[in-house]
């Protein structure tokens, strides 16, 4: 059977879109709904990952406790990201978010004793001994795979859409809060919320704190699904991913944000199958170039000729 | 110890500063923060390898000729997609995101064309300069010669000539520009050719001083510069400049020893972000921005 038609290669597209709908909602909740340029949101997923992984391997924490721990470190992580940052204006905010995430990253890598270095978490219990963070979790996706009777690939696929989607109705409940109209009110003219008495600095720091959190839960599942990650797995390419699920769904709407990670998936993968001629005398790694420039025009077409994204009304917004 | 990185870090700064002053052109005039300008320098860095190693050209000429080809790209970029999208009146997010958009596509279709090996430009390895106490190579020698000359260059460009009035008078207020008679398209060319020239330069003295490169020169770059552009306050050219030189020997003499022991020469990076979010902290507006644009 070739790959196109293969359930295990698309039930796997199926869960990397999971798990980007986790990531990109946060985005969504910080940009869409609050007006946050954050282009370091992939710091987040890296701190919920790591502190998971850290906390079972080295502390031998329950590894759900552990979890827990990962998700509060990303969102103490917004606090600290937001309370300096929050009062610059977009651009200046922008660039230092990235700058957020590559020093990050760059820790990482050089603090070989805490994270494992560049080798990644195989390399957490130090040399010679196998780490491993994830047993807990292969024995609660082997327990849903006995009571739901599936294989592994759709336990995980339901378990991690279970959560993505649980996590889109409660932003769309949160949207429907008066927190959530304070919220949208500050993307759309600040000065004249504050000048209604709300305090917008706590609006955008509690927003960002929100998305933090959010993107805490995808990096879980990345770090789950894969069973192995390295510093290099948190790069700016995540980020900009993310980005361009959110305005490719349309912006300023949760529901928007699983369909937008689905297309995505879809033209992420999809590049796999050019092994038509002139694309079949590409090899592997070149076609994985191609795959990056197909995301890149793709980026490119989507601002030039529908900036509201696939779903996005211009009434609600438009990218400025 | 400190001579030699004094002398690194002048080195660093310079072809730091270059690109941070092609960035802030281009930004002053257009509000356009370019994420690919990385893979402009890195696309002048592999013309510079055509001309240099496959055809045998001098490691001069072969600069000029790569400057020249990252400003036509420039160019034919502003006339294929940023004027069209300012047609339509893209905003500053919109912009951003294309040119991250522009950045993928220029840097793999550089790996797809030229491949991912490590490249080195055909130059004496073995030449070494000694001033004072501190050694450099070849390379690093026509780095701080070359780059000396392209800050001056681009300062007695933007303070004395008339296409530097007409770009300062755009940065300013572009339809006032435009109601005064100044032809904005041609100027805004202009910014873009003198943009892409210091990409392709900044790119090849890159690629001298890291004896070898490959695609992800520019991007790996990218930070450190946008750090230097927003230390000189965004869109000043002069403090791209000055913030670029800063910045590259805050990185080189973090590592001294006898500073406390000195910074582990991998974390250089973070001691620019580093000093970037400081200086944010204290001094929003960059060292040497206005407080009313913030």
């Amino acid at each position: 059977m070739s790959t196109i038609a293969s359930f295990g290669f698309w039930s796997f597209v199926g869960i990397v879109a999971g798990i980007y709908t986790l990531f990109a909602l946060g985005v969504q909740v910080q940009f869409g709904f609050a007006g946050l340029l954050n282009f370091g949101h992939v710091a987040f997923m890296g701190i919920g990952a790591y502190t998971m992984a850290i906390l079972v391997v080295k502390e031998d924490m329950n590894m759900w406790a552990a979890a827990g721990c990962g998700v509060l470190l990303a969102m103490l992580g917004g606090v600290l990201l937001g309370l300096p940052t929050l009062r610059l204006r977009a651009d200046y905010f922008a660039i230092t978010t990235i700058a957020f995430s590559e020093i990050l990253r760059y820790v990482a890598t050089n603090e070989d004793r805490l994270t494992g270095g560049s080798q990644g978490t195989i390399n957490l219990a130090g040399i010679g001994k196998t780490a491993q963070y994830d047993d807990q979790w292969r024995s609660f996706l082997g327990s849903v795979e006995r009571d739901l009777h599936v294989g592994g690939d759709v336990a995980m696929l339901i378990v991690v859409w279970t959560v993505a989607l649980l996590a889109v109705v409660a932003v769309w409940l949160m949207m429907k809060t008066p927190w959530g109209r304070v919220l949208k009110s500050i993307r759309e003219d600040e000065d004249a919320a504050a000048s209604l008495g709300k305090n917008v600095f706590a609006y955008k720091l509690q927003a960002l704190v929100v998305g933090a959190a959010l993107g805490a839960i995808a990096g879980l599942f990345y770090a789950w699904q894969f069973s192995f990650f390295s510093p290099d797995d948190f790069a700016p390419l995540l980020t900009f991913f993310a980005w361009m699920i959110v305005i490719l769904g349309g912006l300023g709407k949760a529901w928007t944000v699983p369909v937008g990670a689905i297309v995505f998936g879809v033209i992420f993968a999809g590049t796999r199958f050019f092994d038509f001629p002139p694309f079949s005398l590409l090899d592997s790694t070149e076609r994985a170039y191609l795959r990056l420039i197909v995301i890149g025009l793709v980026i490119i077409g989507l601002m030039l000729f529908r900036p509201q994204g696939i779903f996005g009304s211009r009434r609600e917004m438009v990218l400025e | 110890m400190f001579m030699q990185l004094l002398a690194n870090g002048l080195v660093t700064g310079s072809v730091i500063a270059l690109a941070a002053a092609g960035i802030s052109i281009v930004y002053g005039i257009l509000r356009l923060v370019n994420f690919a300008y990385g893979d402009y320098m890195t696309f002048g860095a592999f013309a510079g390898i055509l001309f240099n190693v496959k055809l045998g050209l001098p490691i001069v000429l072969a600069a000029v000729l790569a400057m020249a080809a990252t400003a036509l790209l420039s160019v034919a970029l502003e006339l294929v997609l940023w004027r069209r999208l300012r047609a339509k009146s893209a905003g500053f997010m919109s912009l951003f995101l294309v040119s991250v958009g522009l950045a993928l596509v220029l840097r793999h279709v550089i790996y797809l064309v030229a491949g991912p090996q490590p490249r080195t430009y055909a130059v004496d390895p073995y030449k070494v300069y000694v001033i004072g106490s501190a050694r450099l190579s070849g390379a690093q020698g026509i780095a701080i010669v070359v780059s000396a000359v392209g800050i001056v260059l681009i300062g007695l460009l933007i303070a004395g000539t008339g296409v530097g009035r007409m770009m300062r008078a755009l940065a300013d207020d572009l339809p006032l520009a435009a109601v005064a008679g100044v032809r904005t398209g041609r100027v805004i060319v202009a910014a873009w050719i003198v943009s892409g020239l210091l990409a392709g330069l900044a790119g090849v003295l890159a690629g001298l001083v890291q004896t070898s490169f490959d695609p992800q020169l520019g991007f790996t770059l990218l930070l450190p510069i946008f750090a230097a552009v927003v230390l000189g306050g965004i869109g000043n050219v002069y403090g791209a400049l000055a913030g670029g030189l800063a910045l590259g020997l805050a990185m080189e003499l973090s590592t001294w020893t006898e500073l406390a022991g000195g910074v582990n020469p991998t974390y250089k990076p973070v001691v620019a972000f580093g000093a970037l979010v400081l200086v944010l902290l204290l001094r929003p507006q960059g060292l040497f921005g206005r407080a009313r644009v913030v």
